[in-house]
């Protein structure tokens, strides 16, 4: 069943266009991986999905119905994570802040941040300020932000970028854990191209600005995924070479970002 | 702790100056008396119903004065800070009525409020509203879009992005403003008493002593209230202010 549709989406920054063209669906329950070039446009397509930026043309369905405002359903991990935790409300305040605006009783808020917290490995540091967290530490907070509402759509901006290859690990097994327990989609962009394979039921590969879609994977890997057997799996070293040379444009060793 | 001793220690070190400055000689005593005279005259003023009063007078006027200010100024640096059309609207008005000095206002606020309290108050919330509108303004324009779009995803519409989003965000710059217009007020309610004649007033007491008999001891007396008052003015929102945002950079960082 689909569950997003992109068509022919097109994004204009005064006239300059960061995504053109773009057509592709997402099935309910698909862990979709982005990759592409440095400042190809991947932001502007979570954006446009999100219904944060309207597109300049084209459009973006969520069940078949077109996307205007931010749907409820949705949840955001942003590149920027330090930017996006609100300094002035504690680590708790700050998981709980969606159910609060969605009018979830005070003891459910409390429940669920500390199952979110404690999912993500952060226990005990509920009364903290982010400012007071490492930057690994921070953007686990933006994680179990992002599921305190167990959305139906996930959208990540390189959400592993910043924290280090073992919590990383964790992270993304995490990820995938909870993505298959309650069958949430999700749309995760990263530059890693190992960890688009890992990770993905998919990867979309897109082009230079203005992006445009340039390959569409699917990963033939077992649901069942293991940081050391899956890595080093046959299989999962060819898709890897699969994708970086999908990101090579003709006569383009352009860097992925 | 620390910080305390040091001040003290330059404090006791400037009066120390002085006074050798004024016993050898260096400074006329008859205009400048030194500080030891200064002090016992500040204690027999203190001692005086009639001082307090006027200390309290000043003190009164300038509270009011500044919360005045920041009731108009906050509101209004909301509008202009978040409606860009009106702030354009309004800029030419807003910089030509800036840098006009409020004691230049004294005769033209004298005839429209009287003489009374009203006038220096009217003066000083004139000259507070700037830096706290300022502040705001700026604060508003300052707000991350990364933030405002978290706020979108997590579920605000626009009014609770304005409430719980921009407002806390922009608490600590409009705090700052506050600090700074808390002591331009301060300038201002003296200076209107003393220029412009108050019935009460710390300015009042400077203006009385200078008149006639020249009493410099006493101005000076009066002078160091309205120093001591400002700096009590100061150190006391500076706490307020680190404690109230200590999450942010600007509370910690901020003149
Ligand atoms: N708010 C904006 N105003 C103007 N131009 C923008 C804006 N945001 C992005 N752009 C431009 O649009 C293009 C795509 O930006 P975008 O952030 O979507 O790329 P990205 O693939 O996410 O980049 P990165 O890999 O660095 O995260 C870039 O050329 C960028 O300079
Ligand atoms: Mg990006």
């Amino acid at each position: 069943m689909t569950l997003l549709q992109v068509r022919h989406l097109r994004h204009d920054y005064r006239g300059a266009a960061a995504v053109d063209e773009l057509t592709f669906a997402v099935g309910a329950g698909e862990l979709v991986c982005i990759t592409g070039p440095s400042g190809c446009g991947k932001s502007t397509l979570l954006r446009a999905v999100a219904g944060l930026v309207e597109p300049t043309a084209g459009e973006v369905r969520l069940h078949g119905d077109p996307v205007r405002a931010v749907p409820d359903e949705l949840s955001f991990v942003f590149q920027d994570y330090g930017r996006s935790l609100f300094p002035w409300l504690s680590v708790r305040r700050n998981v709980e802040l969606p159910l609060r605006w969605r009018s979830v009783g005070r003891a459910e808020r409390a429940e669920r941040a500390a199952e979110a917290l404690a999912g993500v490995g952060l226990a005990g540091v509920d009364d903290r300020y982010p400012w007071q967290l490492s930057g690994g530490m921070q953007q686990r907070v933006a994680i179990a932000r992002a599921l305190v509402t167990r959305p139906a759509l996930l959208l990540m901006d390189e959400p592993f970028a910043s924290v280090d290859a073992q919590t990383r690990f964790e992270l993304e097994d995490l990820l995938r854990r909870v993505q298959r327990a309650r069958a949430t989609t999700v749309l995760l962009v990263t530059h890693d191209i190992d960890e688009s394979v890992y990770l993905g039921d998919r990867v979309l590969v897109l082009s230079r600005s203005p992006a445009h879609l340039v390959a569409d994977l699917p990963v033939d890997l077992p649901a069942e995924r293991d940081q050391i057997g899956t890595r080093g799996s046959a299989a999962f070293v060819a898709l890897r070479g699969e994708v970086a040379r999908r990101l090579r444009a003709p006569g383009d060793p352009a860097a992925v970002g | 702790m620390a910080r305390i001793a040091r001040n003290l220690g330059g404090l006791l070190g400037f009066a120390l100056l002085w006074e050798v400055a004024v016993r050898t000689g260096l400074v006329p005593e008859r205009f400048v008396p030194p500080p030891t005279v200064v002090l016992a005259e500040l204690g027999e003023l203190v001692a005086q119903r009639g001082f307090l009063a006027d200390v309290l007078a000043t003190v009164l006027a300038w509270a009011i004065a500044l919360g005045l200010a920041a009731a108009i100024a906050v509101p209004a640096g909301l509008v202009l800070g978040s409606a860009p059309a009106v702030r354009v609207a309004t800029r030419a008005v807003v910089e030509f009525l800036r840098p006009i000095p409020s004691v230049a206002l004294i005769p033209l606020v004298v005839l429209l409020v009287g003489s009374g309290p009203e006038a220096k108050i009217a003066l000083a919330a004139y000259a507070a509203v700037w830096p706290i509108l300022f502040n705001t303004v700026y604060a508003l324009g300052e707000l991350d879009t990364v933030m405002v779009d978290t706020a979108r995803v997590c579920g605000a519409g626009r009014a609770r992005t304005l409430t719980s989003v921009a407002l806390p965000h922009a608490a600590p710059f409009v705090f700052t403003g506050i600090r700074m217009s808390a002591a331009v007020a301060l300038i201002v309610v003296v200076s209107t008493e003393f220029l412009a004649g108050a019935a009460r007033g710390i300015g009042r007491v400077i203006l009385e002593a200078s008149s006639g008999a020249a009493r410099m001891d006493v101005v000076l007396a009066a002078t160091l209230v309205a120093g001591l008052v400002g700096f009590a003015i100061n150190e006391g929102l500076e706490r307020l202010g680190a404690r109230l945002f200590a999450w942010s950079p600007v509370a910690a960082g901020a003149l």
